[in-house]
Formats: structure tokens, sequence, C-alpha cells
């Protein structure tokens, strides 16, 4: 008796410390998932925190007036005197009757406040319309990127203000007075890249992504879905089928750099196609999102029931037809889904662009397969290896975009699988 | 004729030739009471006239145009002069780099010596020529094919059949494009390493702990000697990597457990998808991210404690590469464990043990194989990956095992020395090829233990 009641008793105590380890085994479940989901949060705070700024632009407007004398206009009918004239004058001559405090010598500390292409703006504007000169025109300008850094961020202690207390306080005189605001950064999503982070944009990388990703698509999904449905229909069981299934999980798991080392040494050394073109990087993309582009296929041809291909077959279609015309339309969302997750991928993919020579500095817009381009991960590598502080809100601000894109292709995929996902 | 204007212009010879057959396969049967009475309908016929037009001049053009420019870069060099005649494959791109300029305006003609110029001449006709000769071909080629195939068009041809197994052929083309891939990676790397081989020694390469691969400009250059031991590398990469899956793994299969046991369906649904979003996001940002806010803050906390850290770590680098290899674990530990039979965790249920242990003892024992698999997977993503690195690890060969310390990688030292100014031909560029083999094949054993490990367990159950 006093046996199963010392049992009982044992058995109390172990149930207790086995019941607290249940607890513990859960809490550390629950722990895991609180990490890595934090890790996500805090990504994402960092980089809106850091980005957020770089859709903000600051301006000054400024009350120009356009006096030939004084930009050193001789003939104001004559196109070449007036692409020559001293644009900066008028400028800093603005700037002075809007900083009242400032002094005579201070020009040069002025005119570092406004963006060293401001002049080229109203070069542009003067061309365009000569007969505003002579009169005073009320004009917006880009502000200079240590202006811009010190409006949006004084007292943030990671950016170094670069400024002077002068020229500080000429800052906050312009900001009170309303000449120099915050306004929507459309310049970042209508430039190119630029050496002066306030005039860089993405407009060229996104065009080159663009680009790129049609290359992409063109070659990827139809290659794709015809590999998946030549091994799910037609491949005979024999070796040659087995190397190339196993061929196809390998690259799936293959580096993406290699791909960059093959696109080096077959499609520039050996074919000699241009560097740093969306062609040349479409074409690399490519290789890499088969594998998934076909294994998603695959499945999805896997999952149209045997009773669509029997009743075909009982009609007297050839296999062909079966494929073509039963099995093809009932596998296509699923593999539209799985070829929008492949470009999302091949859309977030650096490392093999920066070995065909995509990391090149390029300004313009790319017009063509073969034109120089860079695309929009690799900017971002760009932006955030660069010195300039100003580039960092730029970097993050791109990364925005470029998950904006990304979010939005992913949804799709899953949208697309809800809808159009049928069940048997 | 451009290649840009060509191809369309194919496209459309194609749709012409498809309208042609259509129209005389109908033209054909209407004698005999209509299309009934063909072997195939006017689509095959219509169809395969298209594949006989539009298949083979696609595949001159593609030829051409993949070896058009080696072809006349060999017949430049060759009309050169003897003095100008280039000894080196570097000197021979630098000359032909000078006579393309000359030829496109970049260079003016008078800076440049005769024969470059005479060859600058030489390399526009060849060009001019070749772009004559490959529309000519293309289009003959494609006219011809209609033709033929449009004077074959018969009742008594079954067109079907054949238009058929000329798409299988296409779909095997594609499926066969993969070994192709592995054949051109494998080749790609393959040469130029043989030729890294015949410069540096191979005992060099696989046992020197010490990697500085500036090599001399001038031969009499003073300490430029480089050196090529891939040892420092091997060891940065492999602490990453460590650091990694110190993270993914435990916080990877804990969250598969629990999403796979505990977890309500609710939850599931909606932590599932956010772990993934962990996989979907690129790797440049996970680099942004460690450069800028990860790196610096452990050198700071490092400094609050005392020890000294240098602002790009291993560290750095590992941690983040733990959290965007986290859904990789979790995904594959989550498969594999929903794999084992619900039969096995009623049994241990039964007998009266815990969750905690029916999933210690009894689930994870049996899932172990496949998470193995699925961790090596990882791992082998974890030494592939190279945006991360470039930006957060650093560059300098340290051969160390301190995680403050900044080291590098086979995959960073890959991209810095094919980015940027190349010299053509020395081993600087080449070892560039030596470690990509070096990447491949270790990462390639890993997938395929890894795959075999993760299939063979799965086929267990079924």
């Amino acid at each position: 008796m006093s046996n199963s009641h010392e049992q009982a008793e044992l058995v109390r105590k172990s149930l207790k410390r086995r019941y607290r380890k249940e607890r513990r085994f859960r809490l550390y479940g629950i722990l895991a998932i609180a990490l890595a989901l934090s890790a996500l949060v805090i990504l994402f705070t960092d980089i809106i925190g850091k980005g957020y700024s770089g859709f903000i632009k600051t301006t000054v407007t400024l009350e120009v007036r356009l006096d030939p004398e004084m930009m050193e206009i001789e003939d104001p009918s004559d196109p070449e005197s007036l692409r020559r004239a001293n644009y900066g004058a008028p400028i800093v001559e603005a700037l002075k009757r809007a900083v009242p405090s400032a002094g005579d010598g201070d020009e040069k500390a002025l005119g570092r406040l406004i963006n060293p292409y401001a002049s080229g703006t109203l070069r542009d504007a003067v061309i365009d319309r000569p007969e505003i000169l002579g009169s005073p025109q009320k004009m917006t300008f880009l502000t200079s990127d240590d202006t811009s850094v010190y409006v949006k961020h004084a007292d943030d202690t990671s950016y170094s203000i670069k400024l002077s207390e002068d020229q500080q306080r000429w800052v906050d005189e312009l900001v009170q007075s309303g000449a120099i605001q915050g306004a929507f950064n459309d310049e970042f999503f209508l430039n190119g890249d630029s050496r002066e982070p306030t005039s860089a944009g993405v407009l060229g990388a996104m065009v080159g992504s663009l680009l790129t990703m049609v290359v992409t698509l063109l070659l990827a999904f139809p290659i794709g879905v015809a590999a998946a449905i030549y091994l799910e229909e037609f491949a005979p069981q024999n070796k040659l089928t087995d190397f190339i299934e196993v061929n196809i999980n390998n690259l799936a798991a293959v580096p993406s750099i290699i791909f960059g080392l093959l696109g080096l040494a077959v499609f520039i050394n050996l074919f000699g196609l241009p560097r740093s073109v969306p062609l040349v990087g479409g074409l690399v993309l490519t290789l890499m999102t088969l594998p998934t582009i076909i294994i998603s296929s695959r499945a999805a041809i896997k999952s149209v029931p045997p009773s669509i291909r029997e009743a075909a077959e009982g009609i007297g279609a050839s296999k062909m037809q079966v494929v073509l015309h039963h099995v093809l339309p009932l596998a296509m969302p699923g593999m539209l889904t799985g070829s929008i997750i492949g470009m999302a991928q091949a859309l977030g993919e650096t490392a093999p662009l920066l070995l065909i020579g995509m990391v090149a500095f390029i300004v313009d817009v790319p017009d063509g397969l073969t034109d120089p381009a860079t695309v929009l991960p690799v900017q971002i590598f760009l932006w955030a290896g660069s010195p300039e502080l100003a580039f960092i809100e730029r970097a993050s601000a791109a990364i925005m975009v470029l998950l904006t894109f990304l979010i939005g292709m992913n949804a799709l995929a899953i949208w697309m699988r809800r809808r159009l996902e049928r069940r048997w | 004729m451009q290649p840009a204007n060509l191809f369309p212009l194919i496209v459309v010879l194609v749709g012409i030739a498809f309208a042609l057959g259509y129209a005389r396969s109908r033209a054909v049967a209407s004698p005999l009471g209509g299309i009934r009475h063909l072997k195939s309908l006017p689509f095959y016929y219509a169809t395969r006239a298209a594949f006989w037009c539009g298949l083979p001049a696609l595949i001159i053009f593609g030829f051409w145009l993949s070896f058009e420019d080696k072809i006349i870069q060999t017949m430049v060099v060759a009309s050169l002069p003897e003095d100008l005649r280039p000894d080196s494959a570097g000197r021979a791109s630098l000359i032909l780099s000078q006579i393309s300029n000359v030829a496109s305006g970049a260079l003016n003609p008078k800076y440049a010596p005769e024969g470059i110029v005479e060859a600058s001449k030489l390399l526009t006709t060849l060009r001019d020529e070749s772009k004559f000769m490959m529309s000519l071909l293309v289009i003959c080629v494609a006219i011809l094919g209609a033709f033929v195939a449009w004077l074959r068009i018969a009742p008594h041809i079954n067109a079907r059949e054949k238009v058929e197994s000329t798409l299988r052929k296409i779909f095997f083309m594609c499926a066969a494009l993969a070994i192709l891939t592995t054949l051109g990676i494998v080749f790609s790397v393959i040469f130029e390493t043989v030729r890294f081989f015949n410069k540096v020694s191979f005992f060099e390469f696989f046992l020197g702990t010490s990697w500085s691969p500036q090599t001399a400009i001038r031969a009499d250059q003073v300490g430029a000697e480089g050196s090529f031991g891939m040892i420092p590398l091997f060891v940065g990469t492999l602490l990453i990597s460590a650091i990694a899956m110190i993270v993914a793994v435990p916080v990877g299969l804990m969250s598969a457990i629990y999403l796979s046991e505990y977890a309500s369906k609710r939850m599931r649904g909606i932590i599932k998808p956010l772990l993934e979003m962990l996989a979907g996001i690129p790797t440049v940002v996970y680099g942004f991210f460690a450069a800028l806010t990860v790196a610096p803050f452990i050198a700071d906390a490092a400094q609050a404690i005392g020890l000294s850290a240098s602002t790009e770590s291993a560290l750095a680098a590992g941690l983040v590469m733990g959290v965007m290899i986290i859904p990789f674990v979790s995904s594959l530990s989550d498969d594999v464990i929903n794999a084992v039979p619900q039969t096995m965790r009623d049994g241990s249920l039964a007998l009266g043990a815990t969750q905690a242990e029916t999933m210690t003892k009894v689930i994870f024992p049996a899932a172990l194989p496949g998470i193995m698999g699925g961790i090596l997977l990882a791992v082998s993503r974890a030494i592939g990956e190279t945006m991360i690195v470039v930006m957060a690890a650093g560059l300098a060969a340290n051969l160390t095992a301190n995680p403050l310390e900044a080291v590098t990688t086979v995959t960073v030292q890959i991209v810095t020395l094919l980015t940027g100014d190349q010299e053509f031909d020395s081993a600087k560029t080449l070892s560039a090829f030596a470690l990509g083999m070096m990447l491949f094949v270790v990462t390639l054993v890993l997938n395929i233990v890894a795959l075999h490990v993760v299939r063979k367990y799965r086929e267990q159950y079924e």
C-alpha cells in the first residue's frame, strides 16, 4: 500500500517537473518566433527610418533678377552668348537679398547652399524662353546636399553637418521666411544616378530593371514551361531524364554568383556581348530563375488530375493535344504563380550582375537592351557604399521602392493562387 | 541590316508563312470536298510551314550573332603588321579596344599608329559585310524553308504528327538547357582554373595561409608578388557560416516545432508567411542593414564592454545572414516534421508523454535525417551568399577565429577581383575563377548530399 503511495508521490513530483519542462519548451518556441519576427520589424523600421527622408527634397524659392548685364550677356538674341552666360551670379544675388544678414564677401559661402546644378536649370529656362531676361522671376531650385542634410537631419548625430555656423544661420533664416521648403521628391523618380545625392534618382535603375526583367520573362517563362512539360509528360524513364532532373535540382541551389561567372565567361568573353547591358543581365538571370520556374511548373502540371487527361485521350486526342489543350490551361495559374515568385527573386538579385559589369556609374536612362544600364539592387549597393551620408537615405529610399515592387509581386502571386487555383 | 530589325522581320516572315500555309492547305482540300479529307487540320499544315520558315533561320541567326565578333576580331588581329601583332592575350585585348575605339570614332585616328587605323577600317568593313551576309542568309533560309514547306502541303501528309514531334524536340531542348547550363558553368570555370594553376602552384593555393592577390604590373616592381593561399578565405567563409548557423538553426527549428505542434491554424496562417517574408527580402537589403546598422552597433557594444571590434566584423555579417536563413531552416524542418506520421504522435501521447517529450524523444529523432539535410542546404546557401558579406564582412584576409574582426570570404574575393579594372590573363583575375570552382564544388557536394538525404528520408513514410 505504502509502496504505491510512494510511487504516486514520485509521479506527482516528476509530473510537476515535466509540466515545467513542457512550458519551457513552449516558451522557447514562442521566443524563437518572436526573435525572427522582431528581426523583420527592426529591419523594416530601420530602413523606413533611414529612407523616408529620401522621399523629401528641400527646395529654395527665390526671386531671381535676370539682369543681362550681371549675367555677362552681350547679345540676348544670340543663343551662343546665352549658353555661355553666368547663371550663378543672379542666383547668388537673389540669395543675398533673401538673407539680409549675409555680408558682402559671403557670396561664395551663400552659393554653396544651392545645388551646383541650379545654374544649369536656370540656363535651360532662359534658353527655352529668352523673353524672361530682364524681369524678376520667382524660381525654385534644389538646395545643395549639405543644406539638405542640415535641414532634414540637424539633430541626428549620425549625420555630420558640413555647413559653417554662418551658413547654418542663413539656412535657418531661409526656413523661417518660408523660402526653403520640403516637398515630395519627384526628382527621385525622374532622374538617373548622379554624383550629387540631392539630384540622384532611381529612374535609370528602374528602367534598367524593367528591361532586364523583360528579357528574363520572355526567355525564362516559355523555356521553363516547355522543360516542365517535357519532363512531366514526355520524358522516358531513363538515365538522361534522371540526369536532367538532378541537374535542375542542383542548379536551383547553386550560389547565384556562380551564374555571374558563367555570364562573364560565356556571354561576354566567348560571345563578345557588351558589358553592363540589360540583355546579358537578363540572360544570366534567365539561367538562374529557370530551375525555380521548372520546379513550380512541374508541380502545377502534376496537380492536374488524371481524369482530365483520360477524358481527352478517350475522345481521341493525341498526347500533345491532351497536354496543350487540356493540361496546360489548367496548370497555367500555378505556373504563373511560380514564375512571378521566380521573377521576384531575379528582381532582387545583385551578385551575378556585379560580375557582368552592371556596377558602372551610369547617369543616362537606358533606351534599349544593349545600352549600358544598372538595376535597382545594384544601385542600392552603389549608394550604400558611397562615402556621402546623403546617399544612405537615397539607398534606403531605393530599398523601399524595391521592396514595394517585391511585395506587390508576391501579393499578386498569392492573390492569383487563391483566385485561380482549382481543387479537385 | 541591324540584328534588332532582323528579328522582327523573321517574326513577320513566320507569320506570312503560317498564313500562306493555311490558305494553301484549304485550297488543296477544297477540290477533295473540304478539310475533312485532309490528314490533319489546316492549322497543323500552317504551323509546319511556320516551323520550316522560322527555326532554321533563327538557329543561323543565333549562331552568327554569337560567334561573329570573335571571328572578326581574329581576322583583324591577323591583319596587323608584324610589329603591332600582340604577343599575349592581354595585349591583344588592349589593341582590339584601341582598334574599335578608332572605328567608332571615340579615338581620333591621328593619335593612333598607321597599322591600327588600317585595322580599324578593316574592322568596319568586316562588320558591315558580316551584317549584310547574315541578313541575306537568314532571309533566304527563311523564305526557302517556307517555300519548301508550302510545296509539301498535300492531303496525305500527316502534318500534325510532324508538328508534334518537332514540338517535342523543342521541349526536350528546353529541358536539356539545364545540362547545358551546368556544362557551361563547369567549362567556364575549368579553363580559367587550369590557366591559374599554370601560374600559381596547386599547393600554394590549397595550403597557403596568406591571400593578397596583387601581381606586378611591371616586371621589375618590388614587393608586388601576389600570394594566393585560400585558407584565410576558407576560414573566413566557415566562420561567418558557423555564426549564421548558430543563429538560424535553433531559431528556425524551434519556430518550426512551435508552428507545427502548438500553434493554432489561424496563428500558423499569419506567422508562416511573415517568416517567409524574411526569405523574400533581397540580399542587398540584408547587406545594407548589416553594414550600416548591425556592424556599427556591434562595434559600439564591444567597445562599451572593453573589447575592440572593427567596423566590419564577421559577427555582423554572420548574424544578419543567420536571420536570412531562418526561413529556409524553418520551412524545411516544418515539412519534415509534418511528414512524421500522426500515429507516432498519438502513440507517444497515449503513453502519457507530454507534447514536449513527444517532440524531443519521438518526433525529433524520427525527423532528424531530414532536418540534417535541410541544415546542409542552409549551410550551402550561407557559403555561397555574396551580398551580405561583400557589404559587411570586409576585404582583409585575416586568418582569425575572432568574430569581432573583419574577415573576408570566397565570394567577396570573387566580386572584388572581377569588378573594376581587370588585368587580362593575370593570376589575379584567374584566381577568381579558381575560387569560383572551389565554391561550385563545395556547394555542389553539400547539395547532392542534402538532396539525397532529404529524398531518401521522405520515402520512408510514403
